[in-house]
């Protein structure tokens, strides 16, 4: 063998190695985290942990039964702003806008995902906690649904996009009206890929900390209704992780599990609502 | 812009329209019309009259206008930007570009080349078009939808599976799905676009004979690539080349004795 085609083999080698261990490297800080996740949240993860309210400092036991109701209810107002804008606005793209402002709304959409979650957070502090005079959680929401909006824009866009051309004439060419034909063909049509892009979106904000950390601000209590301060699972996270106190930290761990599980499960029911129902996809 | 000109042209025309009764043995009728996207022109001066009740088989090799023509007659052009006729469309003497655009579509319905069914039920892609149309209350719409699949010769076939979804089906039966819903609006006239090019030989002649048996409840127009099946199927046949309408006859004269030498080699297959 010349020494030209072993140096080229040994390159392969080098090379295929080289990915095969980058591609394990992302598998594996999945399961590191996981791991770590199950083997310290899950030892304080008790039935307490989802009924009762967080124990005083010192202690022993406790919950964050608030913390997940806040979440909810944060999430709930999310999705109230972030998917009927993202909706609308994806569908306009897609099927009504012109070409230039349309390039600046998918433009401008663009940028907005890039905004730093901590501005959203000072943006919603601005408008609303000032004005206000206090924390609450109608400020969280708002901040968490703006941030949904430009991932729901464009996966509205993009599925709708999908629908094959001829569908739509068959609508058109029945007597239906542009917009009859988004609204009854279009959007059923394209409702997997939408209900997909919404759950990834919510999955990826009910993690978020930083634009909560000064809206929703937090609370060691239940909180009725939607303007006082309220409670999450990531704020309560954050504090309970820096705090100096070993039970704290364990449910801090909890806390983690609890979220993960859910972005875990919200995405696995994407995967799922894409694997079934009818399909505009020619099997 | 389309219907400027339309009013600004063509009052003269429909006057004259108007004083004389217009011939019921011509459902639609084209005349001078041109076609342009955007600056290119693609139909020349076109003439011709669809004869009621019969149908009219367009031929010609590919990028000659036939289709564009046959998209002119529903409207179904205007999805395409700066797509623009000139020229007259009649149907029934009626100027079709005056008309609202959403009734003349559901007077003159549409087939495509490939089966388009919604991804809905057998039963919803059928009842589609009558509840857009606001027709058909709760109680008739059973009806309204068995006896479209019936005039589609597809009733036998889906009766006991009226709520699966449209995909279960074959291609051919997707086809006739697809007539089934055109028919259920109860248009006059029944536009057809290469409607058996993606099917088998079997499907097709499904197809040929259930168009041969809607002749008595609507005029068709259909395009196609197959010359055997315009012989077939057809009453008359129109023959388009480079966006010019060549010649216009009866079926049996432009097979037989074509007055023209373009259509007697294109039929004989000697170029295209």
């Amino acid at each position: 063998m010349s020494l030209r085609s072993r140096w080229r083999k040994f390159a392969n080698v080098v090379m295929l190695s080289l990915t095969g261990v980058c591609a394990l490297f992302t598998v594996s800080v999945l399961f590191v985290i996981l791991g770590y996740l199950i083997y310290y949240g899950g030892k304080s993860l008790n039935w307490a942990f989802f009924t009762q309210l967080p124990a005083p400092v010192g202690e022993p036991g406790g919950g964050m039964a608030n913390a997940i109701v806040g979440s909810g209810k944060l999430l709930l107002l999310a999705s109230l702003i972030g998917i009927p804008i993202g909706l609308l606005g994806g569908v306009y793209l897609a099927e009504f806008g012109g070409r230039t402002f349309s390039f600046v709304v998918r433009y401008t959409t663009d940028l907005l995902n890039g905004v730093p979650s901590i501005v959203m957070g000072i943006f919603a502090y601005t408008i609303i906690v000032i004005p206000m005079k206090h924390f609450s959680a109608f400020a969280g929401g708002m901040a968490l649904g703006v941030m949904m909006i430009p991932i729901a824009v464009r996966t509205t866009e993009e599925s709708l996009r999908a629908v094959p051309g001829v569908l739509r004439e068959g609508a058109l060419a029945l007597g239906a009206s542009k917009w009859k034909t988004v609204l009854t063909v279009v959007v059923p049509a394209a409702m997997r890929g939408i209900v997909t892009g919404i759950m990834l979106t919510l999955a990826r904000v009910a993690g978020e900390t930083a634009p909560l950390l000064f809206t929703a601000l937090g609370n060691r209590f239940w909180s009725p209704g939607w303007n006082q301060p309220i409670a999450s699972l990531p704020v309560m996270i954050y504090e309970y992780a820096l705090s100096a106190y070993d039970d704290w930290h364990r449910q801090a761990w909890a806390a983690g599990l609890v979220l993960l599980a859910f972005v875990l499960v919200a995405n696995i029911g994407a995967r799922f609502v894409v694997a079934r129902g009818i399909s505009f996809r020619r099997a | 812009m389309v219907m400027k000109t339309s009013e600004e042209s063509r009052p003269t025309q429909r006057e004259a329209v108007a004083a004389t009764p217009w011939p019921a043995d011509i459902k639609m009728q084209a005349a001078g019309l041109d076609f342009y996207y955007g600056g290119k022109q693609a139909l020349h001066s076109i003439g011709l009259q669809v004869p009621t009740g019969r149908i009219t088989a367009l031929i010609g090799p590919s990028g000659c206008g036939k289709t564009t023509f046959l998209r002119i007659l529903n409207r179904m052009y205007e999805t395409i930007p700066q797509a623009r006729p000139e020229g007259e469309v009649l149907l029934d003497g009626e100027d079709i570009f005056s008309l609202d655009v959403v009734n003349l579509r559901r007077r003159v319905g549409m087939v495509f080349q490939k089966p388009n069914p919604f991804p809905k039920s057998i039963f919803d892609n059928i009842a589609y078009g009558l509840r857009i149309n606001g027709m058909g209350g709760k109680g008739t719409m059973a009806e309204a939808v068995e006896k479209s699949l019936r005039r589609a010769a597809l009733w036998e076939e889906v009766k006991d599976q009226l709520h699966k979804s449209a995909y279960a089906l074959s291609g051919g039966q997707q086809q006739r799905l697809c007539i089934a819903r055109a028919l259920a609006v109860e248009p006059e006239v029944l536009l057809l676009d290469e409607p058996c090019s993606a099917l088998d030989p079997i499907a097709t002649a499904k197809i040929e004979e259930l168009l041969f048996n809607l002749k008595d409840i609507c005029t068709m127009v259909i395009v196609t690539h197959n010359m055997q099946q315009a012989a077939r199927a057809a009453d008359y046949t129109g023959f388009f080349l480079m966006g010019r309408l060549i010649e216009f006859n009866k079926t049996a004269v432009i097979f037989k004795t074509p007055a023209r030498k373009e259509t007697e080699d294109y039929i004989t297959g000697r170029f295209g």
